[in-house]
């Protein structure tokens, strides 16, 4: 009930190299789900095909009812309603901070400019960063340039944000600031799904929790606290111990 | 064919005359690049050299060459020269001192820059596994200059034979001036021979100068 | 050096430089469209044009301007395409000159990192906007050097008009050395002129790739 995204046997190649295999996962209203998983098990993969980024060879993705399908017209529509955060480096170099932020709000979702900065400042100073709008972001920290990414995907009030590794290009001390700023947006209720290898990040933020290996889906729980203190299968108990030294 | 004029080239020797023509462009540039290469490895290496007014001076050569389209140089050494020094130097060698004070100011700045594109890195790394002066230069900086270099080079020699259409213009009866002279000869019998000629000349060139780049563009992606 | 004979080269010497120069931006003006037009047909990977565009590159990049120029002037004709020599300029120079524009302009597009039209089409931005208002804004600055590069080297090209009967420098020069043997005036006035049209280009083209390759935006 009030699911927002819904895959159902999601299956991905690229050639004779299957991806994902037989994914199905909903996500409810206000839902905060973090995926982990060893590199290249397709989590960031997955995340891909959600916002449309990736051609699908089975299983049907649907956000708010509606096909995500790549190469339909309204794509684009569809796309709106999914906010996306990349790893790094993908601001727009050639605009300020202020401009990253209300150019889709104005050219795609034809918003008066005037009201776009408005709401663009209100949320910029929510992240502490309303001093430099007028900033390249070339003259960011990686930390500064990953909150405004964050910023230009929320003005465009997507239904739900996703998130692939933020914080895996940042500095140590940058990747604090990133999360704290996710943190604060899962509060206050927004629907998010997050890719991430920060495990006790993953363990604050997360409502539930996926575990991702070789492609498929191989445990899932709303227990998050107890998977990991002790999952229930041996491919997450041998990747949870990764993170640990002895 | 005859409606297209390409009948022409296989009168008499025509065409025969053409591949003459196109052959005295060829080793003009032929020679000059073998001049601009051995000079321009000279000046490459002086155009890294610590000494400014070296630097300066042929870094105002190359901004001459690069300015001074190859037609005005063809001229001046063509002409001027008789006029200035009274000396009367035949069109074939004022074309190859054209072109190799053109192609060395080329190849030396493509020498300079390949040398230039080696990372510090690299220097640090050899210093610091005890290789001397000689040894760096000689097994990491030179392997990895020439590589850069070759494609580059090659590059030059199209645009060398490119250019020596311009010879035509000092009277060097080349590939061009030969289509115009077999065009003329034929004026009456076959009126419309300038388009199949021009057409013929047209295709020699690129089957000249193209496998020249693909060769390059190969180099390139194997190498760089 | 006659100064008297150099001063009453001048008037004709202008004349030819106006009529270079202005033959010479409207090819550049042409090449820069092909260009930009050829260019953005690659990025989208169109189908049958990126054929024709590849042939075409690789054809007139490969032989000399002179050469297209005769073919353009002399031999069209004969087919019933009947050119001025100023049209067959300006096409020349565009169509060589639109070959090399494609090339940079493409190497530019290509040199944008994919994260970024991916996360312009991510905010829900169309192909159209994302390569307008994202992509190409950065290919084309990216581009400038190349693109100047390719501006003085049609310049020069234009060096060879003479041979269609253009008046312009070289043809002026030319005539006057064979009507009143100044060879040394003329050649003197030769060089100044081509210095005056190519001198201020070439240093606006090293300023501004300076500023493209130090600087950037945000400085």
């Amino acid at each position: 009930m009030g699911e927002l995204v819904k895959v159902k046997h999601l299956h991905k190649e690229y050639g004779r190299n299957v991806v994902l295999k037989d994914i199905d996962l909903s996500v409810k209203k206000g839902e905060v789900v973090v995926i982990i998983g060893p590199s290249g098990c397709g989590k960031s993969t997955f995340l891909r095909c959600l916002n449309g980024l990736e051609e699908i060879q089975g299983g049907v993705i649907t956000v708010d009812g509606l096909p995500v399908e790549p190469d339909k017209k309204d794509i684009t529509k569809i796309r709106q309603k999914i906010g996306m955060v990349f790893q790094s480096y993908d601001l727009f170099p050639h605009k300020t901070v202020l401009e990253n932020v209300v150019l889709a709000p104005v050219k795609v979702q034809k918003r008066y400019k005037d009201d776009a900065i408005r709401e663009a400042l209100v949320l910029l100073d929510k992240v502490g960063l309303a001093d430099k709008k007028d900033y390249y972001p070339r003259q960011l920290s990686g930390g500064q340039k990953q909150r405004v990414a964050i910023v230009r995907a929320l003005l465009m009030h997507p239904e739900v944000i996703l998130f692939d590794e933020v914080t895996a290009a940042l500095d140590p001390e940058m990747v604090h600031e990133v999360l704290q700023t996710m943190l604060d947006l899962a509060r206050s209720g927004s629907t998010m799904i997050i890719v991430t290898h920060e495990m006790a990040f993953a363990k604050a933020v997360a409502d539930r929790i996926v575990f991702f290996d070789q492609g498929e889906i191989v445990e899932e729980t709303t227990d998050v606290k107890g998977f990991f203190e002790n999952p229930s299968t041996d491919r997450a108990k041998r990747f949870l111990k990764t993170f640990a030294y002895e | 064919m005859q409606g297209l004029g390409i009948d022409v080239l296989f009168k008499g020797t025509n065409m025969l005359r053409l591949l003459k023509g196109l052959w005295v462009s060829v080793e003009i540039s032929l020679i000059s690049v073998v001049i601009s290469i051995v000079l321009g490895l000279i000046v490459g290496v002086l155009m890294t050299s610590k000494n400014g007014a070296l630097r300066l001076l042929f870094r105002s050569y190359l901004e001459v060459v690069r300015i001074m389209p190859q037609m005005v140089l063809l001229f001046i050494v063509y002409f001027g020269t008789t006029r200035v020094f009274g000396i009367n130097i035949s069109a074939e060698l004022s074309a190859i001192i054209v072109f190799v004070f053109w192609g060395t100011a080329e190849m030396g700045d493509l020498v300079r820059g390949s040398i230039k594109s080696i990372p510090r890195i690299q220097y640090d790394s050899a210093y610091a596994l005890g290789m001397n002066k000689f040894q760096v230069h000689f097994y990491i900086v030179f392997p990895q200059t020439i590589r850069r270099l070759l494609p580059l080079s090659i590059n030059l020699v199209t645009r060398m034979i490119k250019t020596t259409s311009l010879v035509m213009m000092i009277g060097i009866v080349e590939v061009l001036k030969v289509a115009q002279q077999i065009i003329e000869a034929n004026r009456k019998a076959s009126p419309n021979a300038a388009f199949g000629v021009f057409a013929v000349v047209f295709l020699l060139y690129f089957i000249v100068c193209w496998p020249i780049s693909r060769f390059a563009v190969k180099l390139e992606k194997r190498w760089v | 050096m006659d100064i008297e004979v150099i001063r009453s080269y001048i008037p004709l010497y202008n004349e030819a430089l106006l009529l270079t120069f202005k033959i010479g931006m409207l090819g550049i003006l042409t090449a820069f469209i092909i260009g930009l037009s050829g260019a953005a047909a690659l990025y989208f990977k169109v189908p049958v044009i990126g054929k024709i565009l590849t042939a075409y590159i690789e054809l007139f990049r490969n032989t000399p301007l002179l050469v297209q120029l005769f073919f353009i002037y002399f031999a069209l004709p004969k087919l019933g395409i009947r050119i001025s020599a100023q049209t067959c300029g300006i096409m020349g120079l565009g169509l060589i000159g639109g070959a090399y524009m494609i090339e940079t302009m493409r190497s530019g597009l290509e040199s944008i990192d994919i994260i970024q039209s991916e996360s312009a089409l991510s905010l829900g931005m169309s192909k159209g906007q994302v390569f307008w208002n994202i992509i190409l804004p950065q290919a084309i600055s990216i581009s400038i050097p190349g693109i100047m590069a390719n501006v003085i080297f049609l310049l020069k090209e234009t060096s060879v008009f003479s041979t269609i009967s253009l008046m312009d420098l070289m043809f002026t020069a030319k005539d006057l050395i064979g009507m009143y043997a100044k060879t040394i005036e003329c050649l003197f006035l030769l060089v100044v002129y081509y210095l005056i049209m190519l001198l201020p280009v070439s240093i606006l083209g090293s300023v501004v790739e300076r500023r493209v390759r130090y600087a950037g935006f945000g400085d």
